[in-house]
C-alpha cells in the first residue's frame, strides 16, 4: 500500500474517532452540569473538559468567559479549534476524501453525508434544546462509520490502518478522561457511596460507554479503583486500554512491513504489561504519574508508526 | 438563423422514431414522479460526492455538476459512422505526432507550415528522437463533436492532453440505470461501463518492452484539482494506486513508489497533470506536483507515460485546420468527420473579415481551454465585443474564429418544464496496441436558454448518452 494512502486512512480514523470521544466528553459535562450534584463546582468540570482535550490556552485566548455555552462552541463547532467536533469530521472527510479509490464506496457516503450535515449544524447552530441530540448525533455517525468499514471493507492493509487510528485515539482518550476526572473528582473521595459520587462516577463510566459493563462485572458499588481497573486493565471492555492496546498489537503483527521490528518490540512490550498488570501496583505507584507515561508512551508509539509506515526515511 | 436541429423531436410534436419509446414515457409519466426521479439523482450525485472544483470561485468550490434526465439518443447508424471516423482522426492525430517528432515528412511535404509546428511553444524540442511504445501519443483523445444546421456532425476540437468527463459519462449511466430500469429493460442500449477495463487494457499494452506485469498507476496533482473526483475514480474501476508526485521518485533510472512495504517499481503513469508540472528538472522548476527525474526515464524508455508529453502541438487550435490534411496524408483517406469551418486571425483577409462580423462570431484562444477566454458574439455585449477586438487587435496570431453554430438541442428540465437546450457531444478514443472505444460519451448542455457554451466550469451540465443498438 501507498504510504501516503496508509497515512490518510489512519489520520481518518483517528479524526473519527476524536470527534466521537469529544461528544462524549462534552455530552457527560453537560449531563452533570444539569444535574448541579455534590461539592464541584460547574466551572470545574467545563475547566477539566478543557484540560483533557489540552486546549485550556487556546480556549482563554478566545472566549472571555467560561460557560456552558462557550465551552461547548468552542469544542463542537470552532472552526479555530483544532481538535472542535466540526474540524475533526472536517479532517476524517478530507483523508477519506484523498483516499476515494481505496474506501468503500458505501464508507465514502457515510462520511460524506456527516461532513454535510456537519456543516449545515455549524451553519444554524445547535438549538438550546437539542445539545445532547447532538451529541448522539456524533456518536451515531461515528458508530455508522465503523460499522460500515467492518461490514464492507476488505480485510487488508487498509483495514488494518483504520484499526489502528481508531485504537491509538480511543486509547490516548480514555487515559486521559481517566486522568482528569480522577483528579476532579478526588475531594469527594472521602465520601465513598454518598449520592454525589455515585452520580460523578457514574457519569465518568457513561461517558465511556461503561456504566452497565461494570455493573456486570463488580456487581457493587463504584468506586474508584474499580473504575480505574476495569478502563485501564479489563479486556473485555471495549473502550479500555488494554483493549486498545490489544487490538493495535494486533494490527502490527497483521501489518506486512520489513521496517516493523522496533514498532512491534515497542507494543509487544506494553501489551504485556497491561495484561500481567495489576491496579494495586499502578494505584501504588501513583495513578496520576502512571497515566501520565502511558500518554507519553502512546504518542510515542505514535511517532514510530509516522516513521514505520508513513514517511520510510530511506527513501 | 434556420430553424434549429432537436435531438429529440422531428416536429413541435412529433418524436423521431429513435426517440418514440422515451418520448411516449415522459408523457406518460406523472410530473410528479418525474419530479421525484430528479430530486433522487441530485441527492444520490451530492452523496457520492461526484463534484467537479470551480477555480476562482471560493463557495463554488467542489459544486455538483447539473445532471439532466433526458437523454441523449444515438441511433445505431449515425454512431457507426462517428465511430469510424473518430478511428480514423485518432489515428492520423498519432501518426502526426509520431512525424513531428521524427522524420517530420508532412513538413517536408509541404502539407503544413514548418514554422507553425517547430515554432509553436507546444513543440516539446526535448521529445524529438524519443521512441515510444506502439508510437502512440495520444492513449486518450476526448474528441468534441457538435451538431449543427440539419443534422451534420462536426468536430469542434481535439483533446489530447489530459481529457476528463469519461467519469461522467460511467456515473450517469449509473444513474439512469437506478432511477429508470424499466426503459433499459425495453430497448436495446449499448453498455458503456467496461470503459474502465478497457482502459487497463490499453495502458498495459503500451508498457516498456519486456515488462511482463506492468505495474499501471494514476498520477493526480491531488484533490484540489477539479477533476480529482475523476482520478480517484478511475484508479479505483481500474484497481491501481493514486499517486501524488511525493509518492513516486527515481532511483538508478526507474520510477517507483513509497509504499508501507518499501519501494516498488511503476511501469506506466496514466498522468493527469500537465507536461509543465511532471518534473522539476526538466520543466517548471517550482512544480511541485511532479517528480524529479522522471522526464529522464521516460525518454530512456523505462516508464510510459498516458498521454505522451508534447501531444498539445496536435490539439492546438492553430493545428486543428490542419486535421483534414493530416487524415489524407497519413491514411490516404478523405476525412470522414468535417471540421467547423474556421478563420485563422494570423492571415489578413480572415483578420479582416472576423473583426467585421465579430457580432456573428465566437472567437476563441488559440491556446485556451474549458470555455475560458472566447467571446460568443450573438450573446455579448457591445462593450465586450469591443473589449475583444482590442484583445485580438493587439496579438491576432492567439487567436481563430468559427462561425456560430446553430448547436443541435435536446429537451431538457429546466425551471418551468421541459425545454430545449444545446448540447455538445465528447466521446472518448483509447489507443494500445489497437484501437477501442465504448459505445457514447460524455454529453454536456448549456442550461441557460440560448446558450452555447456547455463547459462545466461555465455552469453546463450533462446528460446520460445512449447509443442504441440495432
Amino acid at each position: 500500500m501507498l504510504s501516503s494512502t496508509a497515512d490518510h486512512l489512519y489520520w481518518m480514523a483517528r479524526s473519527m474517532e476524536r470527534a466521537e470521544n469529544t461528544a462524549r466528553m462534552l455530552d457527560v459535562t453537560y449531563r452533570m452540569s444539569l444535574l448541579k450534584q455534590g461539592t464541584i463546582e460547574p466551572d470545574q468540570e467545563w475547566s477539566a473538559m478543557l484540560s483533557i482535550a489540552g486546549l485550556h490556552c487556546e480556549f482563554a485566548e478566545l472566549y472571555p468567559e467560561l460557560s456552558v455555552d462557550n465551552v461547548v462552541r468552542f469544542m463542537a463547532l470552532d472552526e479555530r479549534n483544532p481538535s472542535s467536533i466540526f474540524n475533526s469530521i472536517r479532517n476524517a472527510r478530507e483523508n477519506a476524501r484523498a483516499e476515494r479509490d481505496t474506501v468503500t464506496v458505501e464508507m465514502w457516503e457515510a462520511l460524506n453525508a456527516t461532513w454535510l450535515d456537519m456543516k449545515a449544524t455549524r451553519e444554524n447552530g445547535i438549538p438550546a434544546d437539542g445539545v445532547s441530540a447532538f451529541f448522539e448525533w456524533v456518536k451515531e455517525r461515528s458508530h455508522l462509520s465503523r460499522g460500515i468499514t467492518h461490514g464492507t471493507l476488505l480485510r487488508g492493509d487498509a483495514f488494518g490502518f483504520i484499526r489502528l487510528g481508531t485504537f491509538l485515539e480511543r486509547a490516548d482518550n480514555t487515559v486521559r478522561i481517566l486522568d482528569v476526572k480522577y483528579h476532579v473528582l478526588l475531594p469527594s473521595l472521602g465520601d465513598v457511596g454518598g449520592a454525589a459520587d455515585y452520580y460523578q462516577w457514574g457519569a465518568l463510566l457513561r461517558s465511556v460507554s461503561a456504566f452497565q459493563s461494570y455493573r456486570k462485572v463488580y456487581h457493587g458499588l463504584i468506586t474508584p479503583k474499580r473504575v480505574a481497573e476495569l478502563l485501564l486493565l479489563c479486556v473485555d471492555m471495549p473502550r479500555s486500554l488494554r483493549a486498545c492496546i490489544d487490538e493495535v498489537h494486533c494490527q502490527v503483527q497483521a501489518i506486512d512491513s520489513p521496517r516493523a521490528q522496533e514498532l512491534r518490540r515497542r507494543v509487544g512490550l506494553f501489551e504485556a504489561e497491561l495484561r500481567y498488570g495489576r491496579i494495586d501496583d499502578i494505584i501504588a505507584l501513583g495513578l496520576h504519574e502512571y497515566l501520565t507515561s502511558v500518554v507519553s508512551r502512546l504518542h510515542g508509539i505514535g511517532e514510530l508508526i509516522n516513521t514505520t509506515y508513513f514517511w520510510p526515511s530511506e527513501d | 438563423m434556420a430553424a434549429l436541429y432537436d435531438e429529440m423531436l422531428e416536429r413541435p410534436t412529433r418524436p423521431r422514431d429513435h426517440y418514440a419509446p422515451f418520448a411516449q414515457w415522459l408523457d406518460t409519466t406523472e410530473p410528479a414522479v418525474i419530479a421525484r426521479k430528479r430530486s433522487e439523482a441530485d441527492l444520490a450525485f451530492h452523496r457520492v460526492g461526484i463534484t467537479f472544483a470551480v477555480y476562482g470561485a471560493e463557495e463554488g468550490q467542489e459544486r455538483l455538476i447539473p445532471f439532466d434526465i433526458v437523454p441523449r439518443i444515438i441511433p445505431a447508424v449515425e454512431w457507426r459512422r462517428l465511430e469510424a471516423g473518430l478511428r480514423q482522426r485518432v489515428n492520423a492525430l498519432n501518426a502526426f505526432l509520431h512525424d513531428v517528432y521524427h522524420d517530420q515528412e508532412i513538413l517536408k511535404a509541404g502539407k503544413i507550415p514548418a514554422q507553425k509546428v517547430l515554432g509553436n511553444n507546444l513543440f516539446r524540442r526535448e521529445m524529438v528522437g524519443v521512441d515510444l511504445p506502439g508510437k502512440i501519443y495520444c492513449h486518450v483523445a476526448g474528441i468534441d463533436i457538435v451538431r449543427a444546421g440539419a443534422g451534420e456532425y462536426y468536430v469542434l476540437e481535439d483533446n489530447l492532453r489530459t481529457p476528463s468527463g469519461v467519469s461522467y459519462m460511467l456515473e450517469n449511466r449509473k444513474m439512469m440505470m437506478r432511477l429508470f430500469p424499466e426503459l433499459f429493460a425495453s430497448q436495446a442500449i449499448l453498455p458503456v461501463e467496461h470503459y474502465p477495463d478497457l482502459l487497463l487494457d490499453n495502458l498495459r499494452s503500451v508498457a516498456p518492452a519486456g515488462v511482463a506485469d506492468p505495474c499501471v498507476v494514476v498520477l493526480t496533482p491531488g484533490q484540489f484539482n477539479s477533476a480529482y473526483f475523476e482520478h480517484a475514480f478511475l484508479a479505483q474501476q481500474m484497481g491501481v494506486e493514486l499517486v501524488q508526485g511525493g509518492d513516486l521518485f527515481v532511483r538508478e533510472g526507474r520510477v517507483y513508489m513509497r509504499t508501507t512495504q518499501g519501494p516498488q517499481r511503476v511501469d506506466v503513469i496514466y498522468r493527469r497533470i500537465d507536461d509543465d508540472f511532471l518534473d522539476p528538472q526538466a520543466f517548471r522548476a517550482d512544480s511541485v506536483l511532479g517528480v524529479p527525474g522522471l522526464f529522464d526515464c521516460y525518454r530512456n524508455g523505462r516508464v510510459t507515460l498516458a498521454n505522451a508529453v508534447g501531444t498539445g502541438i496536435a490539439d492546438d487550435k492553430s493545428m486543428y485546420i490542419h486535421v483534414g490534411e493530416m487524415i489524407r496524408f497519413y491514411c490516404g483517406e478523405e476525412p470522414i468527420l468535417s471540421n467547423v469551418p474556421t478563420w485563422q486571425l494570423s492571415k489578413p483577409d480572415d483578420l479582416r473579415y472576423v473583426l467585421e462580423h465579430l457580432a456573428e462570431l465566437v472567437v476563441k484562444e488559440v491556446q485556451g481551454s474549458g470555455g475560458y477566454g472566447m467571446l460568443v458574439g450573438p450573446t455579448s455585449t457591445k462593450e465586450e465585443i469591443r473589449l475583444f477586438r482590442e484583445k485580438i487587435v493587439s496579438n491576432p496570431d492567439h487567436y481563430i474564429a468559427q462561425p456560430t453554430l446553430a448547436l443541435s438541442t435536446c429537451p431538457t428540465f429546466v425551471e418551468n418544464g421541459v425545454a430545449p437546450r444545446h448540447i455538445d457531444l465528447r466521446p472518448f478514443v483509447l489507443s494500445g496496441e489497437q484501437i477501442a472505444m465504448v459505445p457514447g460519451g460524455l454529453t454536456r448542455v448549456a442550461l441557460k436558454e440560448g446558450s452555447l457554451v456547455v463547459n462545466s466550469s461555465q455552469g453546463g451540465g450533462t446528460k446520460d448518452t445512449w447509443v442504441l443498438g440495432n
